[in-house]
């Protein structure tokens, strides 16, 4: 097993490759939309070491899930928070942990459920193996191998951790 | 306090009513009554509808959790309110709605209740939402369906409707907080006719209301609501005394048989909501109403229209509501539902 460097250190380094992708995009007035739990906790972060003018936006994407019928509602889902008009903006999508690419296919439905973007980034803290869908992050802090049944775990939001089994 | 509306007890309907609306697992599988079911059950819908009531705010109001599904609306009885919010429900959670209208439909042409349900089977619908004159009508259905279809009462006779009881209490608790026990709750008028006033009772009890009160004329309870686990009052000023939440029930007037009562007006001067009466209860009470309002019959317009009134909150919850029984229902609701995402 490889050693995984705290969240803390991954954050410094996925705030620098951000920020030189946001420049080199030349991304204009990003919106920052963090994917709940997790990806808000990394989100919140980011946001603040970006110091981002727009407010920070939040995804839950229970809604959107393509296991409803098999799991059956989460009766706590939180709001989400996004602006009204999101047309022709450009989309930070920030999540904690890539992995079968399914919670972002689901975030990416919900945004346009809203409009029409001009663009989605995908920023993940960790970007692991078992990829179910042709998705991955444009920045990630990590790209991590692992088994299938072993998993990684973000938990928060004070302090971040990661959780390994 | 004993919870006795827990208790299921209805002869009219049979032992097994409350127990047919869950799976073998304890989940919402119809919702026909809100009597016999857990505290749990009942707080799981309003944290469910909690989740939904976010969406309506929003300003795209749709999820595509049903996507694909099909809930026929059978109203057997007239109804706005209940229908349109229902329908609202089911297409803000992206199901396709078919309004079986029965005047026109093959009903009036003498095809039985069994056979339209059949037909509307062969047609491939996941729910029905039922509304019947006769009480035991959605029970009576459910018992009947295809395994697969989910039967939602929206309003059965004078037994049950469990989806207004519900988003009634959705309002209480988004107004005066969970803690139902420190409430004292006042239903006024025509308990006897009304499935709203039933339904209320059963719901307030099985989330343990401090104290639950009925006011109405001796001609319009029936025998033996205290066994409800209510205290009755005939008396309008002694039973609003205090109250936190005042409920005034609609007269229903074609549901009456016999001289029941002197007149509107003689009922009105009794019974009716007035502001002079509503200051007898606590100053921040609010008032409900489920709906059609008979304006200077049992409520005073000033106070269907006050700052008290949470009346048109109640059509707006009632879309919560209705979203989060359908969504269980056809979903098989929490209880296995991992917090991990995929």
């Amino acid at each position: 097993m490889e050693e995984i460097a705290p969240p803390e250190t991954l954050l410094e380094k996925l705030a620098e490759q951000l920020k030189n992708l946001i420049s080199q995009r030349a991304i204009d007035q990003p919106l920052m939309v963090g994917i709940h739990t997790g990806g808000v906790w990394v989100a919140k972060a980011l946001h603040q070491k970006l110091a981002l003018e727009e407010p920070l936006y939040t995804l839950d994407i229970s809604f959107y899930r393509d296991d409803f019928s098999r799991i059956g509602m989460n009766p706590q889902v939180r709001p989400s928070q996004l602006p009204a008009q999101i047309d022709d903006r450009h989309i930070i999508l920030v999540d904690d942990v890539l992995h079968t690419g399914r919670t972002i296919r689901a975030a990416m439905n919900e945004i346009f459920d809203y409009g029409r973007p001009a663009s989605i980034t995908l920023v993940c803290l960790i970007e692991r193996s078992g990829r179910e869908l042709p998705i991955q992050a444009d920045v990630a802090g990590l790209h991590l191998h692992l088994e299938e049944n072993q998993h990684i775990k973000l938990t928060g939001p004070a302090p971040l951790e990661f959780v390994l089994a | 306090m004993v919870n006795k509306a827990s208790r299921p007890t209805d002869p009219l309907i049979g032992h097994d009513a409350w127990n047919i609306q869950l799976d073998e697992n304890g989940r919402l599988k119809h919702f026909l009554t809100v009597e016999g079911l857990s505290t749990e059950l009942l707080v799981s819908i309003l944290d469910t509808a909690e989740s939904f009531a976010n969406i309506n705010a929003q300003s795209v109001k749709k999820v595509p959790l049903l996507r694909g599904k099909t809930i026929a609306n059978l109203f057997f009885e007239a109804s706005t309110r209940t229908r349109n919010t229902f329908e609202l429900a089911a297409k803000r959670l992206s199901a396709d709605v078919l309004n079986v209208n029965i005047n026109a439909s093959a009903t009036s042409k003498g095809e039985t209740l069994m056979d339209t349900l059949q037909n509307l089977q062969a047609m491939q619908c996941d729910m029905f939402v039922v509304r019947h004159n006769a009480s035991g009508a959605a029970h009576y259905i459910a018992n009947r369906v295809a395994p697969g279809i989910s039967v939602i009462n929206a309003g059965d006779g004078s037994h049950a409707h469990p989806t207004q009881a519900m988003l009634d209490m959705f309002t209480i608790r988004r107004n005066k907080g969970a803690d139902f026990g420190r409430l004292r709750v006042a239903i006024i008028g025509d308990v006897l006719h009304s499935r709203v006033a039933r339904s209320q009772i059963h719901a307030l009890n099985i989330l343990n209301t401090g104290n639950v009160r009925v006011i109405a004329p001796k001609t319009l309870v029936p025998a033996g609501i205290e066994d409800m686990g209510v205290e009755l009052f005939h008396d309008m000023e002694a039973g609003l005394r205090d109250a936190d939440v005042v409920i005034a029930l609609r007269l229903q007037k074609e549901r009456m048989q016999g001289a029941l009562l002197p007149s509107e007006q003689e009922y009105y001067r009794m019974y009716g909501l007035t502001r002079e009466r509503l200051r007898l209860a606590k100053p921040e009470a609010i008032v409900l109403h489920p709906g059609p309002i008979n304006r200077g019959v049992e409520i005073e317009s000033c106070v269907a229209d006050g700052p008290q009134s949470v009346i048109l909150e109640q059509v707006t919850n009632g879309i919560s509501i209705r979203m989060a029984v359908m969504s269980m229902a056809l979903g098989r609701d929490p209880g296995t539902v991992q917090s991990e995402k995929p």
